[in-house]
């Protein structure tokens, strides 16, 4: 199929979609209108019942806990696809960009960049681990700040080249990280059952809403969140980094 | 206003289309269906979006009264970026295999026959 009869295929497709959406979006609620009953309840019960200022974090972690539960297994089963994925090869070596060209060094950071990477990742581990631990009280929680957490290592890598970084990074510690944040949620789910409730059940002592340590079982499950969201994307940008030394090899 | 709000979805989840059938590189490809899948995100917000809510933070709220806009929307949208960055992720190994083993990111190079009559 040409690139024309592509686009025509695709226009005609999308004439009868953007129909689709007409009529759909005919039938859900005007923009701006006032919230459903269904959230309209959560925001009551949630400090009350909860002790979480925080309603996101009240619905993510606890009403709708599994539905997390489950989106934090994609981006577990999402980063053990790419380590699967970008494995090496039986015919791939492993080279450094610099052995292929040894009269071309790469120059080395200037040090402006390393001394911007000296104060900002000190100050982005202090941000991740707020925004992780105040999940329950302001908006934040475990998924935004384990992504901060892990920018805190790309920022050490812009300063430095990749293998020293490769050097300190104890591959092995980050994976162990990454699967005790990914069992972690399950077994405080399993805490609720143990206590003679359901699966996930808000068990812990709630505390005071609006203290760090308040909302039960948030705290805890942001927690472990956050460490599987830090590991998964540590090990997804090292995956890639990687592939910046692995050499093609002689099939291609 | 509804109209607008609506219209911006269906056009970015269209256009992103468009980029997705035309774009002659892989990593295009997979910016673009980013761009389609945004369009997800933005109705999520527009739908839980109230005239004049504030955030469902219920920190200082108690001085300033007032509506609040859908808290399940917004943990539903959190859900949304996590699985972009997600698939965005997978598809770019995808692609760093697919240029390993054909030397090419060119989508239509990937043609295991070349026996259609069109």
């Amino acid at each position: 199929m040409n690139a024309r009869a592509r686009l025509v295929v695709f226009l005609l497709a999308a004439v009868g979609l953007a129909c689709a959406f007409g009529v759909a979006f005919a039938g859900i609620p005007h923009f701006g209108a006032p919230v459903s009953a269904y959230a309209a309840i959560l925001n009551h019960l949630s400090e009350p019942s909860r002790q979480a200022s925080d309603v996101v974090s009240a619905v993510s972690f606890d009403f709708r806990g599994v539905d997390t539960l489950f989106e934090e297994y994609i981006l577990f089963a999402a980063v053990a696809g790419i380590s699967v994925l970008l494995r090496p090869l039986g015919d791939e070596t492993r080279h450094l960009p610099e052995d292929e060209a040894p009269d071309r060094r790469i120059p080395p950071p200037s040090p402006a960049v390393g001394l911007l990477a000296v104060t900002m990742a000190p100050v982005l581990v202090v941000t991740g681990l707020e925004t992780v631990t105040h999940g329950q009280i302001s908006p934040g929680g475990g998924f935004q700040g384990g992504v901060v957490l892990a920018t805190a290592l790309f920022v050490v890598y812009l300063a430095t080249t990749y293998a020293r970084v490769e050097r300190f990074e104890a591959g092995s510690l980050i994976e162990a990280s990454e699967g005790a944040g990914a069992g972690g949620y399950v077994i405080v789910g399993l805490i609720g059952l143990v206590a003679g409730s359901a699966f996930l059940t808000n068990v812990v002592s709630l505390g005071h809403s609006g203290n760090l340590i308040s909302g039960g079982t948030l705290p805890i499950l942001n927690a472990t969140v956050g460490l599987e969201v830090a590991g998964g994307f540590v090990l997804l940008v090292k995956e890639f980094l990687d592939q910046t030394e692995v050499i093609r090899g002689s099939g291609t | 206003m509804s109209i607008l709000a609506y219209s911006v979805v269906a056009w970015l989840f269209l256009i992103g289309m468009y980029g997705v059938v035309t774009s002659r590189n892989l990593i295009a490809m997979v910016i673009c269906l980013s761009v389609s899948q945004s369009a997800t995100d933005v109705l999520i917000l527009e739908i839980g979006y109230v005239h004049g809510g504030s955030a469902p933070v219920f920190v200082d709220l108690t001085r300033r009264p007032g509506p609040t806009v859908d808290a399940i929307m917004q943990a539903l949208s959190l859900t949304d970026v996590v699985l972009g960055a997600a698939v965005s992720a997978l598809l770019l190994a995808l692609a760093i295999q697919v240029e390993k083993r054909t030397g090419s990111l060119d989508p239509d190079d990937l043609r295991t026959t070349h026996r259609l009559p069109w």
